[in-house]
């Protein structure tokens, strides 16, 4: 099988500093990264690079194109890239604002995506948009509200379903439960482990919550200061964590 | 079926002036199909350890173990998940389930993921269920609501559901009515009938000597304290 995703040899410097240094790994069809580490350990930057948001400077992001296999995304042009994040790629924001147009109706947000791909039946869209509405638990009758007039936790599950409705393959997700409270959290990721799980998307996930990760990665990557310190299987790195950075993560979660 | 070889553990706590503890040495194990092993041995000599090993949720730090033709300290993660799709169940102690699912769904899910029609998979959900006696009226309902009892029934429904060609089995017998432990020890006997190799700990001495062809004693893996 050849993976939806390989990447090597990835490092970002911001001048001297450092953002990332030489990630490298490989993602496979249907499976989902969680990238975990505390603030400023480089997992944003590295989703960054990785999504064709920051050019990073040194390494290679391949991935596995479907009219012709595997392609550099890093050299690829502006357009190609454009085309590509448009319809194979999703990227979920952790501030839902910056993934949605606040000044149009939540069915014109998921409707917009569709547009960008070519669909141009007014009702096709209007029966797509409606149904991803539905699927993220968004009743019919707030179709044409604006997300300003929606709470947080809808807010977010509107930006997924705009994200998703153009069934994308690869979809990165920064933090997506950030900032929302736990019984909103709980209703997100029960959500997405049914996308990922009914769509068979590959996803990565950053985050700084273990909880998460446990329920919606199979394998996880750990990282600390810009650096790759342990991956392995979700549940192995968890319950027998071999770094000492891990081990100290893993043992700070409050119990509750 | 489970074949483990020479296999040998230490866990090091970086941050406890990272020392390192030996736990487990040349560790051998071989389970055939139809066969129920159990481990034995004092609390803390490694049963558990072990299970977990063999179960690829802790990392091995020498040695092989394969189960069914995949050498579980060695796989990369998307086979070892794999093969606990489609080879390899267990059944822990505790319940872990994502929260708002409903019991009838957790129990199903095995089969779901092996891609088992879905009327079918909850069809024998709902079997396993009736048979641990879980009331019906429950299994729309999250099982993290439930009592400590309850949970564990639906546990084991859910790891009895798919026919896995390899079973690991963490206490389960332990706080069961006289009622339903004899339930879960028909089910292990229906796996054995079945085929499938059976790795148990049972701290109930005559659960133990119904199922189980034979006794493995971990104490005998325990590194000599140096």
């Amino acid at each position: 099988m050849t993976p939806l995703l390989q990447v090597s040899d990835i490092s970002k410097f911001y001048g001297v500093r450092l953002g990332c240094r030489d990630v490298s790994f490989d993602l496979f069809p249907g499976e989902v990264m969680g990238i975990v580490g505390e603030s400023g350990s480089g997992k944003s930057t590295l989703l960054g690079c990785l999504a064709g948001q920051l050019a990073p400077d040194t390494g290679e992001v391949l991935f596995d194109t479907r009219a012709e296999g595997p392609h550099d995304t890093l050299t690829m042009s502006e357009p190609e890239r454009r085309m590509l994040a448009r319809t194979d790629w999703a990227f979920v924001q952790q501030h839902a604002r910056e993934g949605l147009r606040m000044g149009v109706s939540a069915g014109g947000n998921v409707g917009e995506r569709l547009m960008a791909v070519g669909a141009r039946h007014y009702g096709d869209i209007r029966d797509q948009a409606l149904d991803w509405l539905g699927r993220v638990e968004i009743s019919e009758d707030r179709m044409d509200d604006k997300p300003t007039a929606f709470s947080g936790g809808m807010q977010q599950r509107l930006q997924i379903a705009r994200n998703l409705v153009t069934g994308p393959r690869l979809v990165f997700m920064d933090e997506p439960t950030g900032g929302l409270d736990v019984s909103v959290q709980a209703r997100l990721l029960d959500l997405l482990r049914g996308l990922v799980r009914e769509m068979g998307l590959s996803a990565i996930i950053v985050t700084h919550d273990l909880a998460v990760v446990r329920l919606l990665a199979d394998r996880l990557m750990v990282m600390k200061d810009g650096h790759v310190v342990e991956t392995g299987l979700t549940d192995q790195v968890l319950d027998d964590p071999q770094h000492g950075y891990t081990q100290l993560l893993v043992s700070s979660v409050l119990q509750v | 079926m489970i074949e483990i070889e020479n296999v040998s553990k230490t866990f090091t706590l970086h941050n406890q002036g990272s020392a390192v503890i030996p736990v487990m040495e040349r560790a051998n194990l071989s389970v055939q199909p139809g066969e129920c092993v159990a481990l034995i041995g004092a609390s803390g000599a490694g049963k558990s350890t072990l299970m977990r090993m063999i179960y690829g949720n802790y990392l091995a730090a020498s040695g092989r173990i394969v189960v069914g033709g995949v050498d579980v300290a060695q796989a990369a993660p998307r086979d070892i998940l794999a093969l606990r799709r489609q080879t390899l169940g267990y059944v822990s102690q505790f319940l872990r389930v994502v929260p708002r699912v409903p019991t009838l769904e957790v129990v199903a899910e095995p089969l779901l993921m092996v891609g088992e029609g879905r009327e079918a998979a909850l069809e024998r959900a709902g079997e396993l269920l009736t048979r641990l006696n879980i009331p019906e009226r429950l299994w729309g309902l999250s099982p993290t609501t439930f009592s400590g009892g309850e949970q564990q029934r639906v546990n084991i429904a859910r790891g009895f559901a798919y026919a896995y060609p390899a079973l690991l089995l963490d206490e389960p017998t332990a706080s069961l009515d006289a009622h339903n432990r004899e339930t879960v020890l028909s089910l292990v006997e229906e796996a054995k009938a079945n085929g499938a190799a059976i790795v148990g700990i049972f701290h109930d001495e005559a659960a133990r000597g119904r199922v189980c062809d034979r006794e493995v004693n971990v104490t005998a893996f325990t590194p000599e304290a140096a």
